[in-house]
């Protein structure tokens, strides 16, 4: 049960190493690009830039491929590489879409083998798969290089073209053709037709003959690879990498789950390289291991050593409620009692899981998955158990374990902002962070980074909540229900993109005739939260890095606050889970925790 | 310095204390400076003021506590609405009870901040009795006096002062000697010696004269003195908050912000618990919780928002001027001291700081054909008209070992007294018969002699380099171009100088010794206190040279200066100390002034700095680490009507619900007035690395912060029900 996870992060964190240091040496430009990629480089570069037009470079790029994409999927129907004839989507679902492919969310309120052409699989979304985790790489580099002290934070484009040509392309490629032949096709031919003896979903011909079953496929490969690597997590196929052509086997399953965290782990590893002190690289890789092995534990002891809490047997309970119509003011609602199902229980819940992969894969996926902000599941979460689920929950809460291409990094960094001011003020010193002091303007920008995501999460989820928009979409009554709501939210606003599903969101195409009734409402508002929780915190950040950039780096004495000491990785660890905890806790109490506790069977 | 000096015998006795206004003043402002944290009188006027407080426009600019009292109002009225029988009528007891306590919060917070501003106002009336309206005796250009007021007096104006009469205002003393007694601005009562020419010719206004007759000529015009500076500052009337104080504010208004959201958040979270509940048990009314009950959430938001470290910020801060005013240090603004928390570099004068006093001389060593009555008697009148503290040892000493030098004292009295400047480096005497005496540096006088075609003894660099080696200052005394011999002046280290500088060391400061010797010297003194550099030979384009140096490098650096050749180096350092004995012109470049003018005060002004912040990020960790219980209090009980199971996440066991948010609420508005004396008496720091401070602050205001509440909550939650009180 523990094999799978250790063997995952060990093999990642020896990866980490020589990718790390490849993306230091590249991005720092110590490389010499062969003659004929060199022209074009040179062509990109629009000179040093400060962290004002980094950050309007990347914005103004981010604008384009927003319209780019836009588009791409309005004009999908008359687009070639359309073999199934896919026709144009709902407008918010377009705007979702966009949204969602913009911000490195990868949220997915369509389903790709229904709504979407290979001409969109491939232009709009492995395209973007390619640039937008990039786009977030590109911040983080600009914030190293602030951070270190340089004159300027580098050139975008430059940054852009370097990380998707030297990077991602390469990676992908080997890894597309590792699935290749792990069995995932890639094609661009049309749905497969096959003649199948019994009648199945596809139904019977009047002459009782089954009707061929169509099996859906494409370039499934080359979007998984990238999907993976990037932390998109924006599946092929709507069951994402639990379908058997995205994630053919058990060692596709390791390929791909390595894959969810291999860039993010190699970002640490850059961060030493490039300040040239990996003890500091050191202190916050192991917070952030201490969280993730927590995160994985905590998963898989409760779905995979337990059993569904709605299996097991429970006494007949009563609890009282006010009534005023009673004598005493109260009267007792009988909860019933509940046998022991028939089951056998030494695997834990298997509900919702892909058996091929083994018991633990589906949670160890879970955790990982929101540890990053990748997204892509090969469970149903909404099928954990309760406590279970809380864990990617929480992975996307705190948003900053391993976190996505470059900006987990950064979320981790406002956390270390915030814990060296707190510790700083502690040793009586004001506050500083490799050398340059954490003052006034620094701390407002980081608090607003802070701010964003609550606010982005628990706003919504409250509207939603109380009203009939999340009320009647959920699948699930009760705290469940709940948690889908404000599941669907973090999701969002971690850029995560993951599902908790069970939730009525997908408009589909246009002219659908019977849309869920409240898909428009889930569409705009997910959108939103994806945009302003991508781009708020990346800028924020960006700005405090171009704001310590310019002060006078003080001296190191023995009076300094040290931040690359075990010291203040406990301290860090600290302040992460309590500020998480205090962000987060009545919502955690109100879905997973009350569904736990709860009595069973809950709702109808 | 000029204590030391006072007890020289060649000053009298200071006469006895004449029974006056000033005298009484010092005592009362020695009183104010031993009361308890909580006195009476105080106590008093810090409540009063904490009612005044909570006018809107005042309590705004406590952004934490303001959104406390708009909770408290917002609860008053649904109290109201209980108690006319509009709505929860059941729960008017229960509401009553939470607006009391939430009020509370607001008058504790106002009521830390009120006892601070008291102390300090305390400490100013009591100084400000100094500076009431005094006579003083103004010198007309023509020599004439004409009696005026202190407040009359402008910038430039020269009066008289004699013995008994009370210094009228700032001012630099341009003629005369004088003891003074300073009890009323520092609270020392012993008198000290100000003298025209030196680097101790400043007086400040309020002080009494004792002896003497001086004449002053002011420099402040009234209402801009020192002394309105530092009332000023204390009384809080121009409290600027520092950039670490603003930055602190902005992350507490945050956290507030960010807890309106969660707490606003919950209201329709729980209206959703309570739908589905209503619909899953068939209730016909809604079913209630007290998560949609609004001043329920008023209490958790009061709660769960800073008010501890928002209460007691303002508290903390006036306290911090207020411990560098009792250490008798007059800062011009509160962000020097928190500064002086940061400094890299200490700049310390090794008189009077390392060494007790000023070198002395110990030795005289005759050379060629000169024996030591001779060489005392060059020395002695080379020295007569020299004002230094050298020179008047080397008096002194030949004094005590050749019984008279009135001789040479007449002698001395008709000649011409050669001024030692920095470039020759050597002071001295012609006298009448055309002798020309001089004494100084050795390498000096070796070259004034061999210009002068004299001879150089032999041995003489063997014992001038010994002598320095050993950190010794040795003096060669010439008569024409033949060397007479050596004076040597010993240096004495403070006792205890060591542990200190080790103290500094592990703070993380650096020390470096500046002073006028020779490199040789210098080092072995250096060695011998354990700083970590020095400056040898050290003039003012040094000092300030060093100064930038090492502010090029990033560090912060702090020194303490007396003379007016101290004005540039104390203006360009981060933290500039002047000695309240200097000269005007170092007082004005500086940014601190310490009236006791002990030269190892920049320590204390160091640790006062660094205390200021500790216990601000002590606080804030506590205010937040406190939450957490909170929560395990209140998130049951609010959900206990809709979600009963969720009373596993009760591991307290409180009460009932309404106890458990009760119990929250007075631990969150108790826990301010208890930790008063922490803000005013700040935490307590210890010179150990930033490592082991952090760690010992986390454990015990972070984890401390964390587990205190859960057992403080129950405690409250059991007396609660003991008396019955709830529910």
């Amino acid at each position: 049960m523990w094999t799978l996870p250790v063997l995952i992060l060990a093999v990642t964190f020896a990866l980490a190493v020589p990718i790390g240091l490849f993306m230091a040496w590249i991005f720092d430009g110590r490389y010499r690009a062969p003659a004929w990629l060199g022209g074009l480089e040179r062509r990109i570069d629009t000179g040093p830039q400060d962290w004002k037009d980094y950050a309007i470079a990347m914005l103004v790029f981010n604008v384009a491929i927003f319209i780019v994409g836009f588009l791409v999927l309005v004009l999908q129907p008359w687009l070639p590489l359309n073999p199934d004839g896919k026709k144009m989507l709902a407008p918010t679902m377009i705007f979702n879409t966009v949204c969602s492919f913009l911000s490195n969310t990868n949220l997915q309120h369509y389903s790709g083998e229904v709504h979407l052409s290979y001409f969109s699989q491939l232009f709009f979304i492995c395209w973007k798969q390619f640039i937008t985790p990039v786009i977030g790489l590109c911040a983080l580099v600009a914030i190293i290089r602030g951070l270190r002290g340089d004159r300027d934070m580098g050139n975008f484009y430059l940054d852009l073209w370097r990380g998707v040509v030297y990077l991602f392309l390469p990676l992908a490629t080997i890894v597309a053709v590792l699935l290749i032949a792990g069995g995932s096709p890639m094609t661009l031919e049309g749905n497969a037709k096959v003649a199948t003896l019994e009648t199945g979903v596809m139904g019977a011909a009047p002459d009782g003959s089954a009707n061929p079953q169509e099996i859906a496929r494409g370039p499934v490969a080359a979007v998984v690879a990238i999907k993976q690597l990037g932390t998109n997590g924006g599946g092929f196929f709507g069951a994402n990498s639990a379908h058997p052509f995205e994630n053919p086997n058990p060692y596709t399953n390791f390929l791909t789950c390595m894959c969810i965290i291999l860039v993010p782990v190699s970002t640490l590893v850059m961060f030493g390289r490039m300040l040239k002190d990996y003890r500091q690289a050191g202190v916050i890789f192991a917070v952030m291991l201490v969280l993730s092995a927590t995160t994985i534990i905590w998963a898989v002891s409760f779905d995979s050593a337990q059993p569904n809490p709605a299996l097991i047997a429970h006494e007949a309970e009563s609890f009282k409620i006010p009534d005023l119509a009673a004598e005493t003011g109260e009267r007792d609602v009988p909860w019933p009692a509940v046998a022991g199902l028939p089951v056998d229980q030494q695997l834990g819940n298997l509900e919702g899981k892909e058996l091929r992969f083994g018991t633990a894969a589906g949670p160890t996926w879970a955790a990982l998955t929101t540890n990053s902000s990748n997204g892509s599941v090969n469970a149903m979460h909404d099928s954990l158990n309760p406590l279970a689920g809380l864990t990617p929950m929480t992975g996307m809460w705190l948003n900053c374990i391993w976190g996505g291409v470059g900006v987990g990094f950064i979320n981790f960094f406002i956390y270390l902002v915030i814990g060296v001011f707190l510790a700083g003020m502690m040793v009586g010193r004001t506050p500083e962070y490799l050398g340059k002091k954490v003052e006034g303007r620094e701390m407002k920008l980081a608090m607003l980074a802070l701010l964003i995501h609550p606010l982005m999460i628990l706003g919504p989820t409250g509207v939603f909540a109380a009203t009939d928009w999340g009320n009647k979409s959920t699948n699930n009554p009760g705290a469940h229900g709940f948690s889908e709501i404000l599941y669907e939210f973090t999701s969002s606003s971690a850029n995560n993109g993951s599902g908790f599903e069970g939730l009525a969101d997908t408009y589909g195409f246009n002219d659908n005739p019977t849309p869920a009734p409240f898909a428009p409402q889930w569409d705009i508002a997910c959108g939103l939260v994806m945009l302003i929780s991508r781009f708020v915190p990346i800028i924020a950040p960006l700005a405090i890095a171009g704001s310590l950039a310019a002060k006078k780096p003080t001296p190191f004495t023995a009076g300094t606050l040290r931040t690359d000491t075990l010291t203040f990785g406990m301290f860090l660890l600290g302040t992460i889970l309590l500020v998480g905890a205090l962000l987060f806790l009545p919502a955690a109490v109100l879905g997973p925790v009350a569904e736990h506790w709860g009595p069973i069977p809950f709702g109808w | 310095m000029s204590k030391q000096l006072h007890s020289t015998p060649t000053l009298h006795e200071p006469p006895s204390a004449t029974p006056s206004p000033v005298r009484t003043s010092a005592l009362s402002r020695k009183a104010s400076r031993q009361a308890g944290l909580f006195e009476p009188s105080l106590m008093r006027a810090a409540f009063k003021q904490s009612f005044v407080m909570l006018r809107p426009d005042i309590q705004w600019k406590n952004p934490v506590m303001f959104v406390v009292e708009i909770g408290t109002v917002l609860s008053i009225i649904y109290t109201i609405e209980a108690a006319l029988g509009i709505a929860n009528p059941e729960r008017l007891s229960y509401f009553l009870a939470l607006d009391f306590w939430l009020f509370a919060t607001v008058l504790f917070a106002n009521f830390a901040t009120s006892l601070a501003e008291a102390r300090g106002k305390a400490q100013a009336d009591s100084l400000r009795k100094t500076r009431r309206e005094t006579p003083a005796f103004r010198l007309r250009d023509n020599g004439q006096v004409e009696q005026t007021v202190s407040t009359a007096l402008r910038m430039g104006d020269r009066v008289v002062i004699e013995a008994g009469q009370i210094v009228p205002g700032d001012g630099e003393i341009v003629e005369g000697v004088a003891s003074i007694d300073e009890s009323a601005i520092t609270g020392e009562s012993a008198p000290v010696i100000r003298e025209s020419g030196g680097d101790r010719s400043g007086v400040t206004g309020g002080t009494l004269v004792l002896s003497d007759r001086i004449v002053v000529e002011i420099t402040g015009a009234s209402g801009t003195s020192f002394l309105d500076r530092m009332i000023a500052l204390v009384e809080g009337a121009i409290r600027q908050r520092t950039p670490n104080e603003i930055a602190l504010a902005i992350v507490l208004a945050a956290f507030t912000l960010i807890f309106l959201l969660v707490t606003a958040a919950l209201y329709p979270m729980a209206w959703n618990a309570e739908l589905y509940m209503t619909g899953y048990v068939g209730a016909k009314d809604t079913l209630s919780s007290l998560g949609t009950d609004i001043p329920t959430l008023v209490a958790l938001l009061v709660c769960l928002i800073p008010t501890t470290i928002g209460a007691l910020l303002a508290a903390i801060g006036i306290a911090g001027m207020d411990r560098a005013l009792r250490a008798n240090i007059i800062a011009k603004s509160g962000k020097s001291v928190e500064v002086a928390g940061d400094v890299d570099t200490l700049l310390l004068d090794k008189t009077g700081t390392i060494t007790i006093g000023n070198r002395s001389a110990t030795q005289l060593v005759p050379m060629g054909d000169y024996t030591a009555a001779d060489l005392g008697k060059l020395a002695a009148i080379a020295s007569f008209a020299d004002e230094t503290p050298e020179g008047k040892s080397i008096v002194e000493l030949v004094h005590k070992q050749h019984a008279s030098v009135d001789g040479e004292a007449r002698a001395a009295a008709s000649a011409k007294f050669v001024k030692f400047t920095a470039q020759t480096r050597m002071s001295g005497i012609d006298l009448p018969d055309g002798r020309r005496v001089r004494k100084g540096a050795p390498d000096a006088v070796v070259r004034h002699v061999q210009q002068l075609g004299g001879q150089i003894p032999e041995g003489m660099q063997a014992r001038v380099d010994l002598a320095a080696s050993q950190g010794s200052t040795p003096l060669l005394v010439c008569e024409e171009n033949r060397i007479a011999g050596l004076v040597i002046l010993e240096d004495i280290l403070k006792p205890g100088i060591r542990d200190r500088f080790d103290r500094l060391r592990r703070m993380g400061l650096r020390t470096v010794m500046v002073t006028g010797d020779n490199p040789l010297t210098a080092k072995s003194i250096a060695e011998q206190a354990g700083v970590d550099d020095f400056i040898a030979q050290a003039t003012p384009e040094a000092k300030l040279a060093y100064i930038r140096a090492e502010q090029a490098s990033g560090k912060i650096v702090a020194m303490m200066g007396d003379g007016t050749n101290d004005a540039p180096a104390l203006a360009q350092a981060d933290v500039g100390v002047a000695m309240n004995s200097g000269t005007q012109a170092a007082k004005e470049a500086g940014n601190m002034v310490d009236l006791d003018s002990d030269p190892t005060k920049l320590i204390e002004v160091v640790e006062v700095g660094k205390q200021l912040l500790m216990t601000r990020g002590a606080l804030t960790t506590f205010s937040i680490a406190n939450d957490l219980a909170k929560y395990f209090a209140i998130i049951p009980a609010l959900f206990v009507a809709t979600l009963p199971w969720l009373s596993k996440f009760d591991i307290m066991h409180l009460h009932s619900a309404q106890s458990a948010i009760l119990s929250a609420v007075i631990f969150n508005a108790l826990v301010i007035p208890l930790l008063i004396p922490i803000a005013l008496k700040g935490v307590k720091y210890q010179a150990v690395g930033a490592d082991a401070l952090l760690r010992r602050n986390v454990l015990i205001w972070g984890l401390g912060g964390v587990v205190a509440p859960f057992i403080a909550i129950k405690l409250i939650d059991l007396v609660l029900e003991g008396l019955n009180l709830v529910v």
